[in-house]
């Protein structure tokens, strides 16, 4: 019995009658675990019955505690009759069975009914007693921890990344059971919960054996998503980064070290990019095993249009024959090598991961995806699901041979997606090709590795934009040229990721959202015909898709997309195509050449001017785009360009592809023969209609900007005020005007709407920044399309612009050292002889860079900061930051004594006293956001991972206010019963939050609906950075719990 | 292209002020739109009509979902579902409650009942107030009765601590209660001069002096019912003006202190038996309900106008009241001189406010 539950009922509030004649309820409570059940007295007559029950006693494997929820039901007793359920409570206990989360869940949770919604809330107190014992065939793999953030978590350091880790379970779907046709839709609801929940349980422990076998201790980059695929079955799978962590000991050693308002930068490592739906390509016939691998992913990376046809047997790309390989050459053999051993003899590569401890990450190959249509089938027997698993299977090695290809051993920001419809299935993967440091990789070495790693002589801010693929025997056509940082090696002309911006990234201005969008009308067909007809059309959606971005990146002055997410999805009648990413300016690679437009028919007079009009346009927008974004790159001269390089040949053509006349630009698109990406042809009414629907995208409003990475790039003095939010369209088009110009112009008018309605919505909050924008979109009918939008609104000051110059310069030092106090020598040394050696205009360009983020002219700044004092700075500051760790060191402030100033508690207190002399609030705030962090807030413990579905149907639909009521009351309640979880366990935020899912099926004419939704997170507890100073200098050692026993009381 | 479904939800509930307003004043989603597009929000914003009525739905659909929690506002504060910080929670409970100064005077003293409530429709034309909203706002009065009214404690603090109320507007539901329950005339057109907070304010007077709660703090409805006992010992004070000597001893006091200092001296003079008669015998006649009711058209009548058309000056008014009840303390033969104080001292108090045009 390795394992001893603990449940108390403590009371309940807030119930709703159940008896209409006393207008009070008789209720009691069942507690159930496994196949045990326990149940409370009934409290009679009372809306807030007072239980306080016994302590229920469950003695269980470590298994079962993994896999199962605990389940409380509310019920009313009713002597004549069947007791009538009131609702239930799910709560899942793993958070309890890893030592350093959380050591009780204990609070208020709403009593949720699938059809009624929240009724009412229950305060429960539940414990868990493990018992040790280690030498078994461990079927559990308690104590492995889970995150959703796709980072290393702020308060541990990553001694090992061991890999990629997937497993997927399938079952029947209870919903289409036949015993599903005698059931009321409540008992069908609950049994689907129920069966998910366990599901996931079950999953996460299978992930956590492996994670274990690899020797790891935590799984970070979580991601476990729903399919439901009907008839068929019910999928659940999750992927994830095993790792071995270890806990920073001292909360000091991730203490700001000063209280600019740029830390939140330095100290959080931009994350994750937990999509749940990735990128594109080859996909692949429904016909078994015919794997017709197309792969225009590699495109991706840049230019466009070369590479759609060849290349699908991946040119194993010579390492060793590359005679060209220059100054990067053996270090990057060496380094392929080393990691080879390291990596590649895993089956997968992959990490899923979207930012990186410093050094990690070498080189960025560009984004590498596969998708593959399939044509689903019963599953059979439940515990075989070998055909899912081979599907992905067969995926991931056609990502991992796209990597290849690009000279990259590993993918990073890695992740995998499914569209559904009727029995056609959609499988998509997408990630980054990389170059990693192999010396995280493999145990042992890692240990003091940080001095070590430096010796490799990576040029900062600019190493990870190096081509990683041999110049000679390119994958595909890009344009190279040595890079604007370094000088040193050669960069691509433009550079698309899945990742996160790298910290250490030298950004000029800066980003913001760009989204493409398409759409595609299809026959509707069945099974093969369908599929067929599917995977014929994918590879005209990537291109149009590629296309689309690359021109709308050009638009807006920019270099490099990051977070790069696309998503096809599948209806009846139509695919859609949505893809984000958040486009910056990177010092490093060229600035990018304009758009050109050229007409087929030259002879036209009025046809030429309408051309040169809109070419006005465009370059007017351009210019635009280039002052709004503040991209101000320094100009750079042609002799420095020039000088190391060797060979004339290349010379020339580092030149072309640099200037920006409009000849360089045609001559260079004769050299490849081919169509270049950023010249338009508009030879007919659709391209006409393209290069409008370029043109229609509005920025954001003054005040506002967007991004869909976790911060955005030239932004960083962030204030506290974050708002995140849901919002749901959902449009019917009308079936007389189907062609793919109106859907087009229709899905797009709802995305640049939907935006509007977000700008005009948080507009009290300007200036501010939508970060983390994830769009997902789903075609539950025919003509329906629904778009759902999560994102953080995170509020910045605009007149602290002119610190973060200083601030914004030391951060590029200060970044790398952020994680762990132990890398406080790095910068040092970074700045002595890194910094020196380079060229004056790197640091000087570092400098304007930094300028032009504060929103005032660069060349004043630039002149006003020399070089000396910029180095003086430096070393100041580092100085600083070493006092601070030091002195706070002394101080040992433990963690806990924060916890109890920012629980529910502490805020519950404070509301009593402001409000009028009403009975004690104990409701604390919780915040959510997509986040890997909260601004101007230290994480200071990881509480468990929270992973909750929820079914909600009605069948008094207009009663309740229609769809729109429905489901806003819906995705409120979920809110609301995360937040009270993340209550429970002693935390006070969400961060990573996630909705994986948002199914929601409509039939009004029987004033019916049902929704279906899935959201996960990481819970945490969070201390404000002004409340930590206030507690260092005050009391440096109080010792106290976690305050979270204070809200049973209540 | 039409939209099935437009929702948005924040982890912290927005609240519009403005459109708050515009709900809480009964606009239907279209009006407040109108009104909004009025306001000149799309030329600041830059937003398009459709923003304006999407964000205009979604606010409208919130405060709906908020509006039964706004009915027992301690559930507001208890409630999981939407994260208010609570300076907001406090406003929307405060704005909820605030009412019309035009329709409490329609309905003030009126019994809060379902008849009462079919005339919400004339009540809407006449003050030109929604019907939604007088609709809401005399729920909100009956809610605040239904749910004082056998409470034993302090009024003002009942309402407080059941409604979350500031003290100011806490104070208003305490005259509101109280005068529904006792039903004092105030829609008579000799009382139109009279707004809602001088009758507050008498409310307010009444309810420290002559209900139960003034004498003994743990009754039921000590603060809703006025003190039985006290009013039928009101009679007792007829003796002021049925006993001619003690009547004219009075008023004989009464000129001596004043002579000279009273613009209108004389009139005052000429006055005074009527003037007596006629506080004493509101008094007397406090035993039956229906003079209860009527105890403001009494004194209106009987006081405020004689007064009023002989130009009596305020501070005139103010000096006879003081020294009308000050001397009945020197008239050996008078034997009731607490009652006289509790009885005079609030009366003196709600004729001043009274006392205006």
């Amino acid at each position: 019995m390795p394992g001893k539950l603990k449940v108390k009922i403590v009371a309940g509030r807030h119930l709703p009658v159940m008896d209409r004649a006393s207008d009070l309820t008789d209720a009691f409570v069942e507690v159930k675990f496994g196949n045990t059940t326990f149940k409370t007295d009934v409290y009679l007559k009372s809306l807030n019955p007072q239980w306080n029950s016994e302590w229920f006693k469950f003695e269980v494997d470590d298994e079962d505690l993994q896999d199962e929820p605990l389940q409380i039901t509310v019920l009313d007793h009713d002597t004549y009759s069947a007791n009538d359920a009131i609702g239930k409570v799910y709560i899942d206990i793993d958070p309890l069975l890893y030592s350093e989360a959380a050591t009780v869940i204990s609070g208020w949770f709403p009593i949720y009914d699938t059809i009624h919604g929240i009724r009412g809330e229950i305060n429960v107190v539940v414990k868990v007693d493990l018992f040790n014992d280690l030498n078994r065939f461990r079927q559990s793999s308690c104590g492995v921890k889970f995150f959703c953030t796709t980072s290393i978590p702020k308060c541990y350091r990553a001694v090992v990344i061991h890999g990629f880790v997937e497993e997927l379970v399938v079952n029947e779907d209870p919903e289409y059971q036949w015993i599903d046709r005698i059931r009321t839709p409540r008992a069908s609801n609950e049994a689907r919960q129920r069966l998910i929940s366990l599901m996931s349980g079950e999953l996460q422990r299978k992930i956590g054996l492996k994670v274990l076998e690899m020797r790891g201790n935590a799984v970070v980059g979580y991601l476990q998503c729903f399919d439901l695929e009907g008839e068929s079955g019910l999928v659940v799978r999750a992927i994830g980064t095993a790792c071995t962590l270890d806990k920073l000991s001292s909360p000091a050693a991730f203490l700001p070290a000063c209280n600019s308002p740029s830390k939140e930068m330095k100290e959080s490592p931009f994350n994750e990019d937990p999509n749940p739906n990735p990128h594109s390509s080859g996909p692949s016939t429904p016909l078994k095993n015919q794997t017709y691998s197309f792969s225009p992913s590699k495109s991706y990376s840049r230019q466009s249009s070369s590479s759609d046809t060849d290349l699908s047997l991946t040119p194993k790309t010579g390492t060793g024959s590359g005679s060209a390989g220059k100054e990067g050459g053996p270090l990057k053999a060496l380094l392929r090598q080393q990691t080879q051993s390291a990596l590649e003899q895993r089956e997968f590569p992959f990490l899923t991961l979207t930012a990186f401890p410093p050094g990690l990450l070498v080189h960025v190959g560009g984004v590498v995806s596969a998708r593959s249509v399939k044509l689903l089938d019963r599953i059979h027997n439940p515990d075989e699901p070998e055909t899912r698993d081979a599907w992905w299977a067969e995926i991931r090695q056609e990502i991992k041979s796209h990597a290849k290809a690009l000279g990259c051993h590993a993918v990073v920001g890695y992740s995998e997606s499914t569209s559904i419809c009727e029995e056609v299935c959609i499988l998509s993967a997408s990630g980054t090709a990389a170059v990693l440091n192999p010396r995280f990789l493999q145990e042992g070495t890692v240990e003091g590795s940080l001095e070590q790693r430096i010796e490799e002589n990576l040029p900062v801010g600019c190493g990870f934009c190096h081509i990683p693929y041999d110049e000679l025997n390119m994958p595909f056509p890009a344009h190279l040229t040595y890079c604007y940082n370094c000088r040193k090696q050669k960069v691509p002309d433009v550079l698309f990721t899945t990742i996160d911006l790298p910290t250490d990234a030298v950004v000029v201005g800066k980003g913001c959202l760009i989204q493409a969008r398409l759409c595609r009308l299809k026959k509707k067909a069945q099974a093969e015909a369908n599929a067929t007809a599917i995977s014929n059309l994918l590879p005209f959606m990537e291109y149009e898709v590629h296309t689309q971005l690359m021109n709308k990146l050009k638009l807006k002055g920019m270099n490099a997309l990051f977070g790069l997410r696309i998503q096809i999805t599948v209806g009846e009648n139509m695919l859609m195509g949505l893809a984000s990413a958040t486009g910056v300016y990177l010092a490093a690679l060229p600035t990018p050449g304009g758009i050109q437009i050229a007409g087929k028919t030259p002879n036209d007079g009025s046809y030429e001017q309408h051309i040169s009009h809109m070419q006005k346009k465009i370059n007017d927008t351009i210019a635009k785009n280039k002052e709004l974004y503040e991209i101000n790159p320094p100009e750079v001269s042609e002799e420095i360009i020039g000088s190391p390089i060797p060979e004339p040949r290349q010379r020339s053509r580092l030149l072309r592809s640099q200037s920006e006349s409009s000849d360089e630009v045609t001559e260079l698109d004769l050299s490849h023969g081919k169509k270049d990406a950023f010249v338009l042809e508009i030879d007919d009414a659709d391209a006409m209609e393209d290069v409008h629907s370029l043109l229609t995208d509005v920025p954001p409003p003054s005040g506002f900007y967007s991004c869909n990475t976790e911060i955005m790039p030239g932004i960083n003095n962030w204030t506290s005020e974050i708002q995140m939010f849901t919002s749901v369209r959902v449009v019917r088009l009308s079936s007389l005007n189907l062609t793919n110009q109106a859907l087009n112009k229709n899905f797009n008018g709802l995305c640049e709407n939907l935006l509007k309605s977000l700008y005009f919505k948080l507009r009290s909050m300007t200036p501010c920044c939508l970060c983390h924008v994830n769009f997902t979109v789903s075609l539950p009918e025919d003509e329906l399309i629904q778009v759902t939008v999560t994102a953080v609104a995170i509020t910045f000051d605009k007149n602290q612009a002119l610190q973060t110059t200083k601030a914004h310069a030391e951060k590029s030092l200060q970044r790398a050292s952020a994680d762990n106090e132990e890398m406080l020598q790095f910068p040092l040394e970074l700045c002595s002889d890194s910094l020196p050696s380079h060229a004056f205009p790197a640091a000087k360009e570092h400098l304007e860079s930094a300028s032009s983020n504060s929103g005032t002219p660069a060349a004043q700044r630039a002149t006003s900061v020399d070089y000396s004092s910029f180095a003086d700075r430096c070393s100041s500051w580092i100085e600083l930051i070493k006092l601070k760790a030091q002195t706070i060191r002394r101080g040992s402030i433990k963690t806990t004594v924060t916890v109890e100033k920012a629980s529910p508690m502490g805020d519950g207190n404070f509301r009593n006293r402001s409000a009028p002399p009403c009975a004690s609030s104990t409701v604390g705030v919780v915040k959510m956001t997509p986040l890997s962090f909260i601004p101007g807030a230290k994480i200071t413990k990881y509480l468990g991972i929270i992973n909750m579905f929820f079914i909600r149907e009605t069948t008094s639909l207009r009663e309740e206010g229609g769809v729109s009521g429905f489901l806003h009351a819906f995705i409120a309640e979920v809110f609301a019963m995360v937040r009270a979880h993340v209550a429970a366990l002693g935390g006070n935020a969400v961060v990573s939050y996630i909705m994986k899912q948002c199914v929601f099926m409509e039939n009004p004419s029987k004033n019916q609906a049902q929704c279906l939704i899935n959201v996960s997170g990481d819970a945490v507890v969070f201390v404000r950075e002004s409340d930590l100073e206030v507690m260092s200098a005050q009391q440096p050692a109080v010792n106290c719990q976690p305050s979270c026993t204070g809200e049973v009381t209540t | 292209m039409t939209s099935e479904l437009d929702i948005f939800v924040g982890n912290t509930t927005l609240i519009d002020e403005d459109v708050y307003r515009l709900w809480l004043d009964g606009y239907s989603v279209n009006d407040a739109v109108a009104l909004r597009v009025r306001s000149g929000i799309l030329e600041q914003t830059g937003a398009t009509a459709g923003v304006l009525q999407s964000d205009t739905m979604d606010h409208y659909r919130t405060f709906h979902m908020l509006e039964r929690l706004l009915h027992a506002p301690p559930k507001l504060l208890h409630q999981l579902i939407f994260q208010i910080p609570p300076s907001r929670q406090a406003l929307l409970i405060e704005r909820y409650y605030t009412f019309d100064e035009a329709f409490v005077r329609e309905v003030l003293g009126k019994k809060l009942s379902k008849g009462t409530k079919k005339d919400l429709d004339d009540i809407s034309t006449k003050t030109g107030i929604t019907l939604k909203s007088c609709r809401r706002q005399f729920d909100n009065f009956k809610r605040v009765f239904k749910v004082v009214e056998e409470m034993r404690g302090s009024l003002v603090d009942n309402i407080q601590q059941h409604f979350l109320l500031s003290d100011r507007l806490a104070r208003d539901y305490a005259a509101i209660v109280f005068f529904a329950n006792n039903r004092f005339e105030t829609g008579k057109k000799k009382l139109q001069y009279l707004s809602f907070g001088d009758f507050a304010f008498c409310a307010e007077l009444m309810i420290q002096n002559w209900t139960l709660g003034a004498v003994d703090s743990q009754m039921d409805d000590m603060d809703v019912d006025l003190d039985k006992e006290f009013l039928q010992d009101l009679k007792e004070l007829k003796v002021l003006v049925a006993d001619k000597d003690l009547l004219d001893l009075h008023k004989s006091l009464v000129c001596t202190v004043l002579r000279g200092k009273l613009s209108v001296f004389s009139e005052m003079e000429t006055n005074f038996k009527n003037l007596s008669r006629g506080l004493v015998n509101v008094a007397a006649k406090l035993t039956h309900n229906k003079d209860v009711r009527d105890l403001f058209v009494d004194l209106v009548e009987k006081f405020v106008e004689p007064c009023r058309s002989d130009h009596w000056p305020l501070s005139d008014v103010r000096l006879f009241l003081t020294q009308y009840s000050v001397s009945v303390h020197s008239l050996d033969g008078f034997r009731h001189q607490v009652l006289w104080d509790r009885y005079m001292g609030t009366l003196r108090g709600c004729l001043l406010r009274l006392y205006h045009d």
